[in-house]
């Protein structure tokens, strides 16, 4: 489904670039191509420009310099209300003195459709969110999720193949925004439509999405499927920002064979799988994801590195056990390990040995 | 409002004195309006309450000043005039007011505040200034003394009252969903008149009463910009009481009350409606 050749893409953000101000920029020379079908999610801190991206895309904001693309066309230059794309705004932007059915009949309205097709095309789109029976209601006697799957129905029921979806889920509880990530997921897979969401929550950008760009300072950090985003982060704002990440900081010893020495700071010698370091003597920032640290010697597997280690708190969370280590000087190392019935249970001020296969361990930039 | 039992005697003297100025302030803005509605029933052709009115003798009442208002074609005219023009005023100023607050609102606009400080400045510079101004410029341009000049004179007087009931309700207003309809395909005509107009209509009705009854009660600017062919019910009355003391213009007065008091109400029912569908925005 990724796609990189510019031909392919549906959505191509060409060499973009956004000022508010005509002197900083907000988005730096950005360049993504989004294929058909795919599910995109925006991720970055507040600031990064992530948003402002959306906006450009929906038309309500425009590219101080660059082209942006929507099937193959230049879109600068075209209104909003030509765009033909859906949306579902943060906080769902419902009209309040609509009902819920007309509210979604609006779009199908000012497209001109016959009033059968429309009622038709409603009911689908209420049936879809499993709001099917809410059609008289108005958004103000719908809860908070209630008005969100209205606003998801809303933006596809006049069937854009790009929707559009700006922190939609930010204003649930958590069990429902779970629910909802999966439903929205779902909903998107059946009717094969392009997806750009845009949010700051990393595992709500894991789990839905096909691909993930991180967005950070206005430029995209990493553009990567989930998987390669979480186990191998590109450089150390990505390792930081999504899921939990231990830092271990050092100098590049030597780079041969695709492995990195690499000093800590410490005085201990480590192997590393060499990332954005390029040469010998170079600083850098050793990433190791807390699951893949094991300190249970049964466990240990074949090659796999050791240090020292001593616990500084242990935390039981019920499915895990969160173990928080002075490493090597640093002393918010964390390790995680599953509550299985034969695992080990350490006490703060033991002095234990760690481990982890070199391959899991990445040398980024410091 | 109740006093707390541990109020002191200071506390005290300060409350009731407090009550009683309340009082003497709601006496003097009500005794004078309150007061012209029994003598409009007068039977005698005086301004005082008859003995006969004080032993609420039925005698001493009748309909004679109403009688006198619907019949006199002096009165009739003026009415009929009033009529004409308040309404004509009115819908000029709220389709000119509410455009101007939906425009300046939006933060792009450069001199917002500068424009909107001259669109409001009838309400603050003094009426006598506007109407002598108005009357030197219509009178170059050959609107003084016409029906036309007199209506675009009290829409001038009218769009201040839109423009700031309308902004009012523009600050509750959630820009997102003209972005929503905007995204759903429609134009930004269709998005003003399906979607920002059904929700800045409290504010822009309301705005539209006022124009409506500084049309309706205005007598300054009518006497320089009109002339006898816009002879208004205020202007009828102004000479009324200058020409003839008639307990007529009681009654006249006594009909607008009830007419302001109705149009009161129903700016009222609208603020309450109007706070109820914000209650329920989702916002």
């Amino acid at each position: 489904m990724p796609t990189d050749s510019k031909a392919d893409g549906f959505v191509v953000f060409d060499h973009v670039q956004k000022s508010y101000d005509g002197d900083t920029l907000v988005v730096k020379d950005l360049n993504l191509n989004i294929g058909k079908g795919e599910f995109l999610t925006m991720l970055g801190p507040s600031g990064s420009g992530k948003t402002t991206c959306l906006m450009m895309l929906a038309g309500f904001e425009t590219a101080t310099h660059g082209e942006i693309l929507l099937d193959g066309k230049p879109i600068n230059n075209i209104a909003p209300h030509k765009r033909g794309i859906g949306m579902v705004f943060q906080n769902y932007a419902l009209f309040p003195h609509m009902t819920v059915a007309e509210n979604l009949a609006f779009p199908l309205e000012v497209r001109k459709m016959g009033k059968s097709v429309r009622e038709e095309k409603v009911q689908r789109a209420l049936d879809m969110v499993q709001m099917g029976s809410f059609g008289g209601r108005r958004p103000a006697q719908l809860s908070g999720g209630q008005q969100q799957r209205i606003a998801l129905a809303r933006a596809l029921v006049f069937e854009p193949e790009l929707v559009l979806m700006d922190e939609p889920l930010g204003a649930l509880d958590k069990q429902l925004r779970e629910h909802m990530q999966f439903e929205i997921k779902r909903i998107a897979d059946n009717l094969g439509i392009t997806v750009v969401y845009v949010t700051h929550d990393q595992t709500e950008a894991l789990t839905m999405s096909d691909r993930v760009a991180v967005f950070d300072d206005g430029r995209i950090q990493q553009l990567a499927p989930p998987d390669q985003l979480y186990e191998k982060p590109e450089n150390s704002f990505v390792a930081q920002f999504i899921g939990e990440n231990n830092t271990l900081e050092g100098v590049v010893e030597s780079i041969k064979d695709g492995t990195a020495l690499v000093k800590l700071d410490n005085g201990e010698l480590i192997d590393t799988v060499p990332v954005n370091v390029s040469a010998a003597g170079e600083r850098t920032k050793v990433s190791i994801r807390p699951e893949r640290v094991e300190y249970n010697k049964e466990r240990l597997q074949e090659g796999a590195h050791t240090l020292k280690a001593e616990v500084l708190e242990f935390i039981y969370m019920g499915d895990i056990f969160r173990t928080r280590l002075r490493v090597a000087g640093n002393e918010d190392f964390v390790v995680k390990t599953r509550n299985a019935p034969d695992q080990v249970r350490l006490k703060p001020g033991e002095t234990i040995e760690i481990g982890w296969l070199p391959e899991d361990c990445r040398a980024l930039d410091a | 409002m109740a006093l707390p039992t541990y109020a002191t005697t200071g506390q005290k003297i300060w409350h009731y004195s407090y009550l009683t100025l309340c009082g003497l302030i709601f006496f003097f803005l009500i005794a004078p309006i309150i007061v012209i509605i029994p003598l409009s029933f007068n039977a005698e052709d005086f301004f005082t309450f008859t003995p006969k009115m004080l032993a609420l003798d039925p005698e001493g009442y009748s309909l004679k000043h109403y009688r006198d208002f619907f019949t006199n074609p002096n009165w009739q005219q003026a009415l009929v005039n009033s009529v004409k023009i308040a309404p004509v005023a009115t819908l000029l100023s709220v389709s000119l007011g509410t455009l101007a607050a939906v425009g300046l609102s939006q933060s792009h606009v450069p001199f917002r505040r500068a424009i909107m400080a001259v669109l409001i400045s009838p309400m603050i510079v003094p009426l006598i200034i506007s109407a002598a101004g108005m009357y030197f410029f219509y009178s170059r341009i050959g609107l003084q003394g016409t029906y036309f000049g007199v209506v675009l004179a009290h829409a001038v007087l009218g769009v201040p009252f839109v423009i700031i009931t309308v902004t009012a309700t523009l600050v509750g207003f959630d820009r997102s969903l003209t972005r929503a309809a905007a995204n759903m395909g429609a134009d930004p005509v269709t998005t003003f008149f399906r979607v920002q107009m059904p929700l800045i209509l409290p504010g822009v009705i309301s705005g539209g009463l006022f124009a409506f009854i500084t049309s309706f009660d205005e007598v300054v600017v009518v006497l320089f910009v009109g002339s006898a062919g816009q002879k208004t019910l205020p202007w009828q009355m102004f000479t009324g009481l200058r020409e003839q003391i008639s307990p007529t213009i009681l009654a006249v007065a006594t009909l607008l009350v009830v007419i302001s008091i109705c149009l009161l109400t129903v700016v009222e029912l609208l603020r309450r409606r109007s706070e109820r569908l914000r209650g329920m925005s989702p916002t």
